[in-house]
């Protein structure tokens, strides 16, 4: 069964962007948003942007679309709902997500 | 080839219309078509001959799609030969270089030609006429030598010709017979308006002036010019611009009926008196009229194409509306049907307003129910909506009034577009009505003017219907459900500009700020690169600076250009290509050591690629110590100032280019703007370094440099235009300044230069008027604020490696110190490149993608 990698700090990814992380071997992209009220929230999703087959969704960015939060491909900019990888530009792709957390200030991912 | 041979004598607008209506309709392939015509060069665009002052080459001008267009519908062209005789009893054309050609049907094109007062000393050197490009090449010629110029005729071609003068940098003079300018179009409040407008423009217009002598000077140069009221008027110049005469020489020889005063006789069906002989364009007369202007030709021409093709229901012609819209001198002119008023009984509204310099008149029915006219100076927007309501007999509102007081008195509701018939030509030059205009808009989702001229050819002759057009789109895509803002997104209600604005004014230097006082929502992929773009071109904070990094796209956010596999190229600035030997071999050295595939760009600079992410650091650090700089290759912002080796070394070079090249690219480097922008200096009019192809482009003279603006290359290549000549390097670097900046003020995202040009109200008078002439009171804000940019430049490279914080960010991996095993290189002609997916795919495992 999948267990809990400890990735990093939360401190450590800015404000409304992405980081990349490595776990046993599955590149993860992990994102912490903060929305105008102050709320924070933390996504992980696959790193594999499926439309250009590159490893770069961590470096996309995030946005709102009405109240999806997503995460923009920097390749060919199809966006993608931060929630479940759904992509908003083409209903038959989705990307992985994986279960993420923050526990006493640090993140930790699933996988 | 057909059985049968056409003969078409005159290869001008007309003709050309014929010949392409004739192709178009494949009547081409029957026919044997053959074609004479006296100049040396095929069909071009005279409507827009001034332009070649503004820079267009005669290749620019030209009508033909393809330089073979002709030849390749096996149409014979017979250039630089005119046809001399026509033996009617045997149906033969003769040419002037001995051709003789049977023909069984012959259209006259001939055109016309300026009428030249019978003046003693009109053959003194200096005087023209403004007919052909060889009358153009040679007023430019003789003007590098004058000082001032005169035309002689204030009516259309003659404005046009004083423009051109004034372009040419003469003191210029118009002098007109009739007690007004533009007699046939304008009455004499109209006139009054324009000559106010053009003499604020630096044009001084004589009125009531007979010319009686041109004197000479011993060498028979033109000295200066007297009139019948005794007075006298210096020049250099002059320009005859006094009206046209038809090109009748050849119908009157073999003795076609032709009118008292010239021209050859047609009837509707634009025959002449011999039933095998058409006569179209200048040279026809219709009920005792000669129409001059382009748009009764092409109907003419598509009159005959119907007899040449025998088609059932022939298009006739009969009298053609003569109204009118032109900018002359940046002087918006509209004239249209009975714009003097002479229908018994009618009304007439006028609205003058001497502040904004504006003068309108319209003409009503005695019943006040229909529009039977009207004149339009200084703001002719109302034009295509006005010519349009009389065209169609649209029922007047109760306050016509209302139509042409200023708009912020508001337009009354229902006469917009909306309320004219599907069968309204709305583009009378190529005959296109509403319904056909509406009908592309609705099937291909049309949303610009580019896209309704590629589809249905409106708005492709004379331009005048382009705003009508506009409002088509708007009105059809509402009428859809699809409204048309020009808001920057769902975040911002506002389109670039405004948020502009709004940065400067409120002193905004954070997106969060600029979202939470006029946004909605979270920001998105749109909005932040573009703001991030906004707030650099108006503070020049580092762009990686805290708040400002997640806003930035991949190539800002890493300083490096992303490539198809993730990984990023390096461009180190190498201004205007002047680069040392020791340079390129440490970029050869940093190439060979991180196994960088390099390649020469287009901008005379080195792309370095396949640079990981963890990689762009230590690569900037070699960089920096051999004294690059970063290219900003990645940004929106000035690329790279091109040059040619310039006078140092050129032995035609007139000025130093790579210096002054060096100069700009250091000045601009770093500039944030709304799009990226490119440069060149050529060392002289051979321009090698391609000037004219820029979003600003200097070329070297004599005397200084001139100025070129708003060029493109890449997907819709565009020559640039020449905003100012002959200025000295301060001066340059001054317009420079208020030009770039008034592009970053004003243009949308992602709009390059040309792109914000052709949209622009007013074009590039406006634009000179804004730069040169100060005419909105910018230029020394927008000076300042480049001076701003300028003074707070650093090198965001060097900012980046010395900052421990900020080199944090360039990792592949949050938790580990691996790089990316997805990136994988094959080798080609002795370099490497990414692996495609099937080559990567065997050497992977799927674990880790």
């Amino acid at each position: 069964m999948s267990t809990w990698h400890p990735l990093c700090a939360l401190s450590d990814i800015p404000a409304n962007s992405g980081v990349a992380a490595l776990v046993d071997g599955t590149q993860v992209a992990v994102v912490r948003t903060v929305d105008r009220t102050g709320r924070e929230a933390i996504y992980a999703l696959a790193n594999f942007d499926p439309f250009s087959k590159a490893m770069v969704i961590s470096r996309g960015i995030v946005g709102s679309k009405g109240d999806t939060p997503f995460i923009a491909s920097p390749i060919y900019k199809q966006r993608f709902d931060l929630r479940s990888g759904a992509c908003l530009d083409d209903a038959s792709v989705s990307l992985p997500t994986f279960p993420v957390k923050i526990e006493g200030g640090r993140v930790a991912v699933q996988a | 080839m057909g059985t049968k041979t056409l003969v078409v004598i005159g290869n001008g607008m007309v003709g050309h219309k014929l010949l392409a209506t004739l192709i178009e309709r494949g009547e081409a392939m029957r026919w044997n078509i053959v074609t004479f015509c006296e100049e040396p060069r095929h069909a071009y665009d005279r409507v827009y001959l001034s332009s070649f002052f503004a820079g267009k080459s005669a290749q620019d001008l030209s009508l033909l799609p393809t330089p073979t267009f002709y030849e390749d519908h096996g149409i014979t062209v017979h250039l630089g030969d005119k046809a001399i005789a026509v033996d009617r009893q045997h149906q033969v054309v003769t040419s002037a270089q001995g051709r003789t050609i049977p023909y069984d049907e012959l259209v006259l094109a001939t055109g016309s030609y300026p009428f030249v007062p019978p003046v003693p000393g009109k053959d003194a050197t200096g005087t023209f006429v403004y007919r052909t490009i060889e009358d153009l090449e040679g007023m430019m010629a003789h003007a590098k030598t004058s000082k001032v110029g005169v035309v002689i005729g204030g009516g259309l071609l003659g404005l046009e010709c004083a423009s051109a003068l004034k372009n040419m940098g003469l003191e210029t003079h118009v002098v007109e017979f009739a007690p007004r300018l533009m007699a046939v179009q304008l009455d004499d409040g109209g006139g009054a308006m324009l000559k106010r407008k053009i003499e604020a423009l630096g044009v001084k217009v004589h009125l009531n002036k007979n010319t009686t002598e041109i004197v000479k000077t011993p060498e028979g140069r033109i000295q200066k010019m007297v009139f019948a009221d005794k007075s006298e008027l210096p020049t250099d110049m002059i320009v005859f611009s006094a009206g046209i005469r038809p090109r009748d020489e050849l119908p009157k020889e073999i003795g076609l009926t032709m009118g008292a005063r010239g021209g050859v006789v047609v009837d509707d069906h634009c025959r002449t008196s011999d039933p095998h002989i058409f006569a179209i364009g200048e040279v026809a007369l219709y009920k005792e009229r000669i129409y001059g202007l382009v748009a009764p030709g092409y109907h003419m021409a598509t009159v005959v194409a119907d007899q040449l093709a025998g088609t059932s229901a022939p298009a006739t012609f009969t009298g053609f509306d003569m109204s009118t819209k032109l900018k002359l001198l940046g002087v918006d002119v509209g004239s249209f049907g009975d714009a003097m008023g002479a229908t018994p009984g009618c009304h007439v509204i006028g609205f003058s307003d001497s502040r904004a310099e504006t003068y309108k008149k319209l003409v009503l029915s005695a019943d006040k129910k229909t529009l039977l006219g009207g004149i339009l100076v200084g703001d002719a927007s109302a034009y295509g909506q006005l010519h349009q309501f009389m065209l169609n007999q649209v029922v007047m509102p109760a306050e016509p009034e209302a139509l042409i007081l200023p708009s912020s008195s508001g337009k009354p509701a229902g006469m917009g577009v909306e309320c004219l018939p599907d069968a309204a030509t709305i583009c009378s030059c190529l005959n296109v009505t509403k319904g056909t205009i509406c009908a592309a808009i609705d099937a291909d989702n049309l949303t610009e003017v580019g896209q309704v001229k590629a589809c249905t050819k409106a708005g492709t002759g004379c331009g005048s219907c382009v705003t009508l057009v506009k409002d088509l789109i708007k009105d059809t895509l509402k009428k859809k459900g699809i409204t048309v803002t020009n808001h920057l997104c769902e975040h911002f209600r506002h389109s670039r500009q405004e948020l502009y604005h709004l940065v400067r004014v409120q002193k905004i230097h954070t997106f969060d700020a600029l979202l939470a006082q006029h946004g909605h929502g979270e920001g998105c992929e749109i909005c932040k690169p573009a703001i991030a773009s906004i707030l650099a071109s108006a503070w020049n904070e580092h762009v990686l600076k805290g708040p400002h990094r997640p806003l930035q796209d991949t190539n800002d956010r890493y300083l490096a250009n992303i490539q198809r596999d993730g990984t990023y190229s390096v461009v180190p600035r190498v201004p205007a290509g002047e680069i040392t030997p020791h340079q390129l071999i440490v970029l050869g050295q940093v190439a060979s050591k991180y196994n960088l595939y390099t390649k020469i760009t287009g901008g005379q600079r080195v792309d370095l690629f396949g640079a990981r992410l963890e990689q762009l650091p230590p690569i900037w650090e070699e960089l920096l110590a051999a004294g690059f700089e970063s290219g900003h290759a990645y940004g929106k912002a000035l690329r790279t100032v091109k040059s040619c080796v310039g006078s140092t070394w050129c032995r035609y070079g007139v000025q130093d280019s790579v210096a002054f090249a060096i100069e700009i690219e250091n000045r601009y480097k770093g500039l944030r703007s709304p799009h990226k922008l490119k440069s060149a200096v050529s060392g002289c009019a051979r321009e090698c370094a391609e000037a004219q192809s820029k979003d600003f482009g200097i070329i070297a003279t004599e005397k200084g440099y001139n100025l070129y603006v708003c060029g493109n290359g890449g997907m819709k290549p565009q020559h640039a235009l020449l905003l100012a000549s002959d200025l000295d390097g301060p001066t340059l670097l001054k317009y420079t300044d208020r030009f770039l900046m008034f592009y970053i003020r004003t243009a949308d995202r992602l709009e390059r230069t040309a792109t914000w040009f052709n949209k622009l109200e007013g074009g590039l008078d406006y634009l000179k008027a804004v730069v040169i002439d100060d005419s909105l009171g910018l230029g020394a804000e927008l000076e300042a604020e480049m001076q701003h940019i300028v003074d707070t430049y650093q090198d965001e490279w060097r900012t980046t490696v010395e900052n421990p914080e900020a080199r944090r960010h360039f990792r592949a991996f949050i938790n580990s110190d691996a790089a990316d095993p997805t990136v994988v290189m094959v080798s080609e002609r002795g370099q490497v490149r990414p692996a495609t997916w099937d080559e990567k795919a065997s050497t992977l495992t799927t674990a880790s993608i």
